[in-house]
């Protein structure tokens, strides 16, 4: 029988694994977002590395492909020092039939000291918790359409640089809520960190009434979803959903729903627009406002490796 | 053989009858029921002090895994999991590997039952061929070889047409044909549509998935008359749309499992594959129409819903692992638990895995209709005894069956099995049972 406790945190309410940001308190949050405020300036050095995590092995299982994330967490992990080991699961055992479990045990045996997992199923990261030795972190990548925590956290520390204070803003995220990972670990970030108002913005097909239980508004049309927001939110839509029963194509989503310069004047003047990439110029974001001066998208992307430094050495200093 | 049952509660849903009394069992038969002649010889004594004596249990769904899935069940240790939870008679449906849509088949499973001498099983055809939704099964030569109805499993019919031409032909010659109402298209998802699928991002199954589903079925059974069994409602919805079929006196039953009765989506709880149930659980405010529906008789009878699965199709990401949960030796006891909860009486509760789904099978029991499911002089001696004080600790790994997958692992239940006699024979006995 599975603990109802959560199995991120142990039992002084400290964070060994991640795997989600539902159910994470606030100072957590906060603590995590301090850290990476502090490895900031470490990627600012000539010598980027500190040597929180030398001697311990970081194992990158990726069991969908996604060179851009797998790349950031290898930055980050090297920058604090860990030896690191990328694994191309798609590619290799699960190929061969081995079965998820047999993987992790394996890899337990060779010493391995955290697994950061990147999944297509909702849910593998907390199975994979459950079952390796209890040395070993877990550090969620992004599972199905479950959960990103780290890219949540990373658009987190984009808004907190911004915008400092999160309690009167108004946040629209835009697009294929339905399906998104990065979509419910943002909620549950704003929402943990007291952002006044969410807007969830898409057709009936991508952004489902009933995300309304998860504390949103929901909003159909782009004027009045994007009115007024201090902080835009644009996701990635998947080429596969591009056209089907979903959307009829990617430029009547664009037509109705892609951030265009006229479109973003609605918002604050001094509004940011983000985007966790890659970006599709032209089906979710018009190039102009992609590069232009409101645009904090490459920030992020900075930021992201000061985010994950910070959970990697917060996690490792925690024992189950 | 020759047994004395002394001293026991007797209940028999059927007959109204709830009193102490003795049972006498004689070639296979209960010969004396109340009151015993003292001129009855036993070779064998059971004191059933403090024990209910009542019928044997009538499970109407229950996989014992054979043939293909040896690895998950066998008969031997599923039948013994039946008379360890005191079913004594069960149906199957025919999603095995291959599927039973073979007279052969059905006949080799038969064979293989009565050889363990354990309960009785009642399989059910495959509807069309390899359940493909495309071709009629032999139906005649198939209740010939002892099937009890019609039934195409998980595998909806997603083609109208030949749905339609096959309650006609079971309409024909009086088949019953057993569906689960799921839409095709709708009905993929691996969790109820709700919060929870959504926070936890699992594909989820709207309710219209069993709606619309149902709707369709109660159309074709309008126009062709057919006798349709409807197998394991999830929704509100989906009761009230029965509940108003059977006013309207449509031939129809249904069930709902001993997981529906208790549990909610927000059991999955962190992606627990203990709960990936098919169909998948719902809301709150199902689970309370369905515990309401099988109060008032809406629903017809309680399953087990027997599904044993392998920890290695189990310990997978939630929507990867196999669908199902062994159940037949926690029957009793969820059906004693509900109950408890919902205040119904003793016999009344048991009417649910008794008395009621005999109804729902009806003729296709042949023989045994007359005393399946009931305490009858005369009738055969399917008898479960079981102490109502008594409560357990569900631990996957004392269970008999195969399967050790439950969502009910640590859950105290009432109703412990002390004996099981099916014709006449101590098919199960736990120690205490023994007359001293």
């Amino acid at each position: 029988m599975l603990s109802k406790r959560n199995p991120q945190l142990n039992a002084q309410g400290e964070l060994i694994h991640l795997l989600s940001i539902e159910g994470l308190p606030r100072a957590v949050l906060t603590q995590i977002l301090d850290t990476a405020g502090s490895f900031l300036s470490v990627n600012e050095r000539e010598v980027k590395k500190v040597p929180l995590l030398r001697g311990k092995s970081v194992f990158n299982l990726f069991f969908e492909n996604s060179t851009r994330t797998r790349t950031t967490f290898e930055i980050a992990a090297k920058r604090l020092s860990a030896d690191v080991i990328n694994l191309d699961i798609a590619r290799s055992s699960t190929a061969k039939g081995e079965s998820l479990l047999d993987t992790i045990a394996n890899l337990s045996a060779m010493h391995a000291d955290m697994f950061v997992v990147r999944h297509s199923e909702s849910g593998a990261p907390y199975l994979i918790a459950q079952h390796c030795a209890p040395h070993v972190h877990v550090v969620n990548a992004g599972d199905g359409r479950h959960a990103h925590p780290t890219q949540g956290l990373l658009d987190m520390y984009t808004i907190r640089h911004y915008k400092r204070d999160f309690t009167g803003l108004t946040v629209a995220i835009v697009g294929d809520i339905v399906h998104s990972r990065v979509a419910r670990s943002d909620i549950h970030a704003l929402t943990t960190l007291g952002v006044p108002e969410i807007r969830a913005v898409g057709p009936k097909t991508l952004v489902p009434g009933d995300l309304r239980e998860m504390g949103v508004r929901v909003c159909h049309d782009m004027a009045e979803g994007i009115r007024g927001a201090d902080v835009i939110i644009m996701l990635r839509l998947q080429n596969e959903r591009m056209s089907g029963a979903m959307l009829p194509s990617a430029g009547e989503f664009f037509k109705n729903y892609g951030l265009t310069p006229e479109k973003l004047a609605l918002a604050k003047p001094d509004a940011i627009v983000m985007h966790p990439g890659p970006i599709n110029r032209g089906v979710e974001i018009h190039s102009a406002v992609a590069d232009g001066a409101q645009s904090v998208i490459l920030p992020q992307v900075t930021f992201g490796i000061a985010v994950r430094m910070a959970v990697m050495s917060i996690i490792a200093g925690n024992n189950a | 053989m020759k047994i004395l049952i002394q001293n026991g509660r007797i209940v028999d849903p059927a007959s109204g009858r709830d009193e102490p009394g003795d049972v006498a069992i004689a070639a296979g038969r209960i010969v004396a029921l109340g009151t015993v002649s003292p001129d009855f010889h036993p070779n064998r004594t059971l004191d059933a002090s403090g024990l209910v004596v009542a019928p044997g249990l009538v499970d109407l769904a229950a996989r014992l895994r054979e043939p293909g899935h040896e690895h998950e069940g066998m008969l031997e240790s599923e039948m013994a999991a039946a008379v360890a939870g005191g079913v004594t008679s069960l149906v199957c449906p025919p999603d095995t590997d291959p599927v039973l849509d073979e007279p052969g088949l059905v006949e080799m499973l038969k064979f293989r039952a009565r050889n363990l001498n354990l309960a009785h099983l009642y399989p059910l055809g495959a509807l069309t061929r390899n359940l493909g939704g495309d071709t009629l099964t032999e139906m005649a030569e198939l209740t010939e070889a002892g099937c009890v109805g019609f039934s195409q499993a998980e595998s909806a019919c997603r083609d109208t047409l030949v749905l339609h031409r096959a309650l006609q032909y079971a309409a024909t010659f009086g088949y019953t044909v057993w569906l689960r109402a799921n839409d095709a298209w709708l009905g993929n998802g691996v969790a109820a549509k709700g919060p929870l699928a959504t926070r936890l991002g699992l594909s989820g199954v709207p309710v219209i998935a069993e709606t619309i589903a149902l709707n369709t079925i109660f159309e074709l059974v309008r126009d062709t008359g057919a006798r349709v069994h409807l197998c394991r409602l999830s929704s509100a919805a989906g009761i009230e749309l029965v509940r108003r079929a059977k006013a309207e006196k449509l031939p129809i039953s249904c069930d709902v499992s001993v997981n529906h009765l208790h549990l909610i989506d927000v059991d999955i709880g962190y992606f627990n594959a203990a709960m990936r149930l098919t169909p998948p659980l719902r809301q709150q405010r199902d689970r309370d129409a369905i515990r309401a529906a099988l109060g008032d008789g809406t629903i017809d009878a309680l399953v087990s819903d027997h599904t044993p699965v392998d920890a290695d199709a189990k310990n997978l990401p939630f929507a990867e692992a196999e669908p199902g949960a062994t159940g037949l030796e926690l029957l009793l006891g969820l059906a004693l638990k509900w109950g408890e909860e919902s205040g119904a009486t003793l016999p009344a509760t048991l009417a649910t895995i008794t008395q009621r789904p005999v109804a729902v099978l009806g003729a296709a029991l042949g023989s045994l209709g007359a005393s399946a499911g009931r305490l009858v002089e005369g009738g055969v001696a399917d008898l479960c005894l079981f102490d109502p004080a008594s409560r357990w600790t569900v631990q996957p790994q004392a269970l008999r069956s195969q399967g050790k997958h439950t969502p009910f692992s640590g859950y105290e239940l009432p109703g412990r099995v002390r004996a099981t006699l099916v014709a006449g024979q101590l098919a199960y006995e736990a120690e205490r049972a023994e007359a001293r």
